[in-house]
């Protein structure tokens, strides 16, 4: 197997091309995060028939930029009473954890940051580490209203984790292995043969193909309660909670909680992509395929699933906290164990 | 050989701590200055106390210093979002005690701002409930509406939201030119986005699981509590002032009361009071409808509009049904240009007293829909 970094292959293995690798996906990020900020903005305005900015350059498109100089010159506040370095370390945390997971998301066949072997079981660990900045952040900001959201957000990501997981397990089971590439390189050639449509092989897939598709869903109500958007917004829920775990936060700190959901947000979509959708395969065999036209079909597939958790969150009402675990429990694990099952029945048969 | 020690442990005496929260008064989903002391087991609502009085602004004892019709400003501003259903009551009890009776186009007028007052004030009703459940998008279809109503009244009277409009013995002033083709053409949208909110919020499968079979208030509890309005309507009891009193002109008129039936849920629960409100909206628009199809378009609305006001001795309640309950004004008079006393009887701060009754052993996240579902307005619960 030849070497997936195409950093590597141009400038060699030195401490450079680490420098540039891990700050690539940084890059990447920021210009993610402007594009994403301005998506929410326009698109719920497009929903709810408005025009959203118009003021800030042509057609309000520099409003991301001017409102992370706002974040930036605003006051930088720690409670009196809050736990200071538990509140002050619990935003970076959280986005040191999203971050985490760009270690090991391939953006195009030449590009990943690190090839390790595991990248799937990775994402599914650093995915939960975040949880530990939202409780600290929540517990740490000495106010109920923030400790009733942290409690509430680590109880509700530790219960999606497990439906998530069994699709992940499946995949595995599908792909045969954790690397993402190796993932991705088995879903190559026309749309067909992504994991969503049951992967390449025989026509005995098309009986499995309402499984795969369910399998699909099940990970995409789990990601949107990962990432706390509407309908499961339950630890931020501004109408009971005010602002949940970032009650006390302002300034930086709140830009970084803030940063940190739009990152989840693309991690998620970039997982789907990835398990689902072939990740950078195109998905008409090879029609601008290759390791350029790679990273377009990435973007552009993780984007579509950006647009639709921006979508759902001003459309759908939120659930309560109840009903969030049953949804969990009752509903998502029972359909993925059965799933699981079937699709380890198509994998033996093919 | 140690003696057997059986451990017994009742579960339900196992008490935990209860968390005391203070909700608001800045807290952006108790509809205003409103301040509610909660107890907390875990997340369950065991005792709530409202503490009002943070928009209290001297009403009654202001109404004392000031004459009849400046009185009328004033009560515009209990209940911000109705304020021509407001003055209805109180210009009717004064034309009583005058004995004035009111031309045919002013009573016309009079139903019609009223009601298309109603359909203004139960839109925002449902748009902020919707906000509570965090559906933000119905919130802003609701406004958008809401603002051709505004601008219809601001034809008529100059105001968008604090009108002054309703006078004794008349209105303030007539209505425009083109008040039917607005109205017709308002009718007919208000229509539309109503169709759309019903599938997008009310038949919305998560809105259904939030609002069924939460904060239920039965029947025989909301008559000991004194409730009105919708909500009292929501819990099965048909009772609406302009059937069962008919005033001004409302005896001409065809129109159902719309009664909470527990389709979702149980009946009086908060989905129930919510799609009561949606349901009036439409009868609403059918009063509408009559009214303009037989609308007398001639005459002086300030015909009648005594030039100063001296009520005879003695005391009067009168009463009309508001959007949000009976809405009552007692005023002694002693024979002076002022009134002695006026006593507002407040549906919000009616209705609020059943809150307690309504969200004890509901969730806390369920308390926020329950006080979305009552509707109250903090101008008029504190006055």
């Amino acid at each position: 197997m030849e070497e997936a970094n195409f950093v590597f292959n141009m400038i060699g293995e030195n401490w450079i091309a680490f420098a540039i690798i891990s700050l690539l996906p940084m890059i990447f990020l920021l210009a993610y995060a402007l594009i994403a900020i301005l998506g929410e903005l326009k698109i719920s305005a497009f929903i709810q028939e408005r025009l959203g900015p118009m003021r800030t350059g042509p057609w309000g498109i520099i409003q991301p930029v001017a409102e992370v100089v706002k974040l930036l010159q605003k006051e930088d506040i720690t409670p009196d009473s809050a736990n200071k370095p538990l509140f002050n370390l619990a935003p970076f945390i959280m986005f040191a954890a999203s971050y985490a997971g760009f270690a090991v998301i391939p953006f195009s066949s030449y590009f990943v940051p690190s090839g390790i072997n595991l990248g799937l079981f990775f994402l599914l660990a650093v995915g939960s580490l975040g949880i530990i900045g939202l409780l600290m952040g929540g517990w740490a900001s000495n106010n109920k209203y923030s400790l009733l959201g942290g409690l509430r957000a680590v109880a509700q990501i530790v219960s999606y984790e497990i439906p998530a997981a069994m699709v992940i397990l499946t995949i595995a089971v599908m792909a045969g292995s954790l690397d993402l590439q190796e993932i991705i390189r088995q879903q190559s050639g026309w749309f067909w043969n992504w994991f969503v449509f049951g992967g390449s092989g025989g026509w005995i897939k098309i009986i499995f193909l309402p499984f795969s598709f369910i399998m699909c869903i099940i990970y995409i109500i789990a990601s949107l309660a990962e990432t706390n958007r509407t309908p499961f917004d339950i630890p931020e829920g501004e109408s009971e909670l005010v602002a949940g775990y970032h009650t006390e936060y302002s300034g930086m700190k709140f830009a970084m909680f803030f940063f940190a959901e739009y990152a989840n947000m693309f991690i998620v979509s970039a997982i789907i992509t990835i398990i689902f959708f072939g990740g950078w395969n195109s998905p008409f065999g090879d029609f601008m395929g290759g390791p350029i036209w790679g990273v377009f079909w990435f973007v552009s597939k993780a984007f579509v699933f950006v647009f639709l958790q921006i979508w759902l969150r001003w459309t759908l009402p939120r659930l309560r906290v109840d009903q969030l675990m049953y949804v969990s429990w009752k509903v998502l694990l029972p359909f993925s164990f059965v799933c699981f099952l079937a699709l380890s029945l198509l994998v033996m048969l093919k | 050989m140690s003696e057997k020690k059986y451990i017994d442990i009742e579960f339900s005496q196992l008490d935990s701590e209860r968390m005391r929260l203070f909700m608001g008064p800045q807290h952006p989903s108790t509809h205003g200055v409103l301040q509610l002391e909660v107890e907390l087991d875990g997340e369950i609502v065991t005792d709530l106390i409202p503490h009002i009085g943070y928009l209290h602004r001297c009403f009654e004892k202001h109404a004392e210093n000031m004459t009849y019709p400046q009185i009328i400003p004033y009560i515009d501003r209990l209940d911000y979002i109705s304020s021509m259903n407001n003055e209805l009551p109180y210009v009717m009890g004064l034309e009583k005690m005058l004995d004035i009776q009111v031309s045919e186009k002013v009573e016309y007028i009079r139903v019609i701002f009223s009601e298309l007052n109603r359909i203004a004030n139960h839109q925002i009703a449902i748009a902020t409930f919707g906000l509570d459940s965090g559906a933000f998008t119905p919130f802003l279809y609701y406004f958008r509406d809401r603002e051709m109503i505004l601008t219809i009244f601001e034809k008529a009277s100059g105001g968008r939201l604090l009108y002054n409009y309703f006078w004794v013995g008349g209105l303030a002033a007539d209505v425009h030119p083109t008040f039917k083709e607005d109205i017709t053409e308002a009718i007919r949208i208000i229509r539309d986005t109503n169709a759309e909110i019903l599938n997008l919020l009310l038949k919305n499968k998560i809105f259904i699981d939030r609002t069924a079979n939460v904060g239920i208030l039965p029947a025989d509890i909301a008559i000991s509590y004194g409730v009105t309005g919708p909500i009292l309507r929501a819990s099965g009891i048909p009772l609406d002032l302009r059937k069962a009193e008919p005033y001004s002109i409302y005896e001409r008129f065809d129109f159902d009361i719309p009664v909470g039936n527990g389709e979702v849920g149980t009946v009086g629960d908060c989905w129930d009071r919510n799609i009561v409100r949606f349901r009036e909206m439409e009868e609403s628009c059918k009063i509408i409808e009559q009214a303009l199809k037989t609308f007398p378009s001639q005459g002086d609305v300030r015909e009648n509009v005594p030039k100063r006001i001296r009520l005879p001795k003695g005391e009067i309640y009168c009463k009309a049904e508001n959007p949000k309950g009976e809405l009552g004004f007692y005023i002694i008079s002693d024979g002076k240009d002022k009134p002695e006393r006026v006593k507002v009887r407040a549906p919000s701060f009616v209705n609020l007293s059943a809150l307690p009754e309504m969200s004890r052993g509901y969730m806390f996240a369920d308390l926020v829909m329950i006080l979305g579902s009552v509707d109250i307005v903090l101008g008029e619960v504190d006055r």
